[in-house]
């Protein structure tokens, strides 16, 4: 009898549901919206990651097929040189979503880190770091990314994250470090501290666990900023024209008039679309990550 | 002090403790010189209305803040004066359990996850699976059995008495010597909370844990501590201090009379005899940042006479045998003038006025503001 017993205390009953990945999941098909939205998510990423691979990248240049319309060939026509349009956006995603998505990992896990310190030890660390966001968020963020954009002319996209990323980090700083302040006057993180468990722990495994769906949304809303400003940097022409990017073919479309010609209304909407449907998509997913993430509104 | 108490050296020692907190509204005195002991293997209750200064007191003496005066002595040693490996073991022998079992858990860890992370912490097990067999018996000592069915529970999934259990045998997990129980039975419904005394008392007795505990609740109180001593609160001073028979069953104190005068009587007759005791004079309690000059208790005592009471403060002084100590004018001049008959009743004025609707309601008793 015992040994059935003991095989069960010794064993962690781990179904997949009770991982943190399995909790991830259910969370996320838990709720249509969230579901329609990771599905959204995940259908983009694999449009623009593994579309590339997929599809046939020969386009030539044809000046005998400059602006058609959308055919069985060319399902969204052709552009102004007479190339696939269907392969520039496929091709088009892939940098703005790693460049923003690095931006963001890096603007959460500075903020996540500087936040919990100065949330959790105060003093004289905490009073530095505030007068640091207190000049990061006084600064424009935008008007920066145009300056160091402007001031190196040829920034490789990770040169882009790190600034876009520098320029984020501070309001989530803010927020993360008032919750952190507000979770480490609770019970059970007094109680961790009574049996000594050290501030890492009580920090990593106590407190941020805690704040988990608000850091994960924050992140997929810091995505979303980045690809914007990234976007934004292509639309406005000072970045670098040789990567295929959503930013640049809205360039295009803005700088030449082609929004004038209704031929070109699949290559001046298709960046437009992919973008508006991302953004949707990283929002619902968001909200659905919450309730995965969040214990009191995870299911019992 | 009897032999039996003298015969092992405290574990806890308050001595003096005073916690002086700044406000807007100015210094407030949460405890004003408290001296207490507590021993291995008993139990000292500390009982009075809500923000005599009870729990303050209690989170002095866990560490948790520091006091603004006065120290407190694990072994006699006090805690400002510890090393770091002192307070260490301190740490780990003094352990504290919350009066919100629901607060005090994690809500993103299992229980084995919370129950096993001080072991692991302190190297007190060698590996995962030593340490979810100690997490398991920990949970059968507070009577969670089968253990395997709690271990992978999250806090939401567990009743409030099963959380203070769990809470209970975190606390247990550093094998303590004292228990510092602030109210830790006051969230649980009354079956839940004798089963929970009634395992808290089989430490007591079988592992020698003495316990600081911490309740508003008189009946606890006489249940659990019975063969321990009763410090009775007010406004951050200890007025009454004994052993638990003779503090509940001889009160001295009007302070102690009126708390026990106002614990909820099934029986009419009785509840009858007791409305017959000594009403408060007023239910307020007096604001800390403006305490009454004299006794504090003066504004509310049924036994108040003016130019004594309000003149200086009582001391906490010895009367009779067996520890007992009372802070208070009117028993220890009657205790000068006649040592064995002039008690509180026979002071002339301290009759009750009696109320007439008020007093038939029970809702209406001086006791209301103490229970709520």
């Amino acid at each position: 009898m015992t040994t059935a017993l003991d095989a069960a205390i010794a064993k962690p009953r781990k179904q997949f549901g009770e991982t943190f990945l399995g909790r991830l999941w259910t969370g996320l098909t838990r709720s249509p919206a969230g579901f329609a939205g990771t599905v959204l998510v995940l259908a983009i990423v694999l449009f623009s990651f593994v579309g590339p691979l997929v599809i046939d990248q020969d386009n030539p240049t044809d000046t005998t097929q400059i602006w058609t319309s959308p055919s069985a060939e060319h399902w969204l026509g052709t552009q102004y040189e007479g190339k696939d349009t269907f392969t520039i956006l496929v091709n088009s995603g892939a940098q703005p979503i790693w460049v923003g998505t690095l931006a963001a990992l890096m603007a959460v896990f500075v903020a996540v880190t500087l936040g919990s310190i100065a949330g959790y030890f105060r003093g004289r660390i905490d009073a530095v770091l505030l007068q640091l966001t207190d000049v990061t968020v006084t600064i424009p963020q935008f008007l920066l990314m145009l300056a160091v954009v402007a001031f190196f002319e040829d920034i490789p996209p990770w040169g882009i994250s790190i600034v876009v990323g520098a320029t984020m980090w501070a309001f989530l700083f803010r927020s993360i470090r008032a919750q952190v302040m507000s979770l480490k006057e609770r019970e059970f993180v007094e109680a961790a501290r009574l049996q000594n468990l050290g501030p890492a722990r009580i920090v990593f495994r106590e407190i941020l666990p805690n704040m988990a769906g608000f850091i994960f949304v924050n992140f997929v809303i810091s995505v979303n900023q980045a690809i914007y400003a990234i976007v934004g940097l292509y639309v406005l022409g000072l970045m670098p024209s040789g990567t295929p990017n959503w930013g640049l073919m809205i360039h295009q479309s803005w700088g030449q008039n082609f929004y004038l010609n209704p031929v070109a209304l699949p290559f001046v909407v298709a960046p437009l679309i992919m973008i508006v449907l991302f953004t949707i998509g990283l929002v619902t997913m968001g909200r659905g990550l919450d309730q995965a993430l969040n214990p009191r509104l995870r299911e019992r | 002090m009897s032999d039996r108490t003298a015969a092992a050296a405290p574990l806890l020692k308050l001595r003096g403790l005073e916690q002086v907190f700044d406000t807007k509204k100015g210094p407030v005195a949460a405890v004003g010189g408290v001296d207490l002991e507590v021993r291995a293997g008993k139990v000292l209750c500390l009982v009075g209305e809500s923000g005599c200064g009870k729990t303050t007191t209690a989170r002095a003496a866990a560490g948790i803040t520091r006091p603004t005066a006065g120290a407190v002595e694990f072994r006699g040693k006090p805690l400002a004066d510890m090393t770091a490996g002192e307070r260490t073991a301190y740490r780990r022998a003094v352990q504290y359990i919350h009066q919100d079992p629901y607060a005090a858990l994690n809500p993103t860890r299992t229980v084995a996850s919370t129950l096993t992370a001080g072991l692991k912490r302190h190297g007190l097990v060698k590996n995962r699976a030593e340490a979810r067999a100690k997490a398991a018996e920990l949970l059968r000592l507070v009577d969670l059995t089968p253990p395997e069915s709690y271990l992978d529970s999250y806090p939401h999934q567990l009743s409030g008495g099963q959380r203070q259990r769990v809470n209970v045998a975190r606390s247990l997990a550093m094998d303590p010597e004292l228990l510092i129980c602030d109210e830790s039975t006051s969230m649980l419904d009354v079956s839940i909370r004798v089963s929970l005394l009634n395992t808290l008392g089989r430490l007591r007795d079988d592992l020698d844990v003495g316990f600081l505990f911490i309740t508003h609740d008189l009946a606890v109180a006489k249940y659990f501590a019975w063969d321990g001593e009763i410090a009775v609160m007010y406004l951050g001073k200890v007025v009454e201090h004994g052993p638990t028979p003779e503090v509940i069953g001889n009160p001295q104190h009007p302070y102690t009379k009126a708390l026990i005068g106002a614990v909820c009587e099934p029986d009419p007759d009785l509840a009858r005899a007791n409305q017959a005791a000594e009403q408060l004079r007023s239910a307020e309690i007096p604001s800390l940042t403006d305490l009454p000059a004299g006794c504090a208790f003066h504004p509310r005592c049924p036994a108040y006479e003016p130019g004594l009471c309000d003149a200086a403060e009582p001391a906490l002084e010895r009367t009779g045998a067996g520890g007992r100590r009372v802070a208070c004018h009117v028993v220890a001049r009657g205790r000068r003038t006649d040592d064995r008959t002039l008690t509180l009743d026979a002071v002339p004025g301290s009759r009750r006025p009696a109320p007439t609707g008020a007093a038939d309601d029970p809702n209406q008793t001086t006791g209301a503001a103490w229970s709520a």
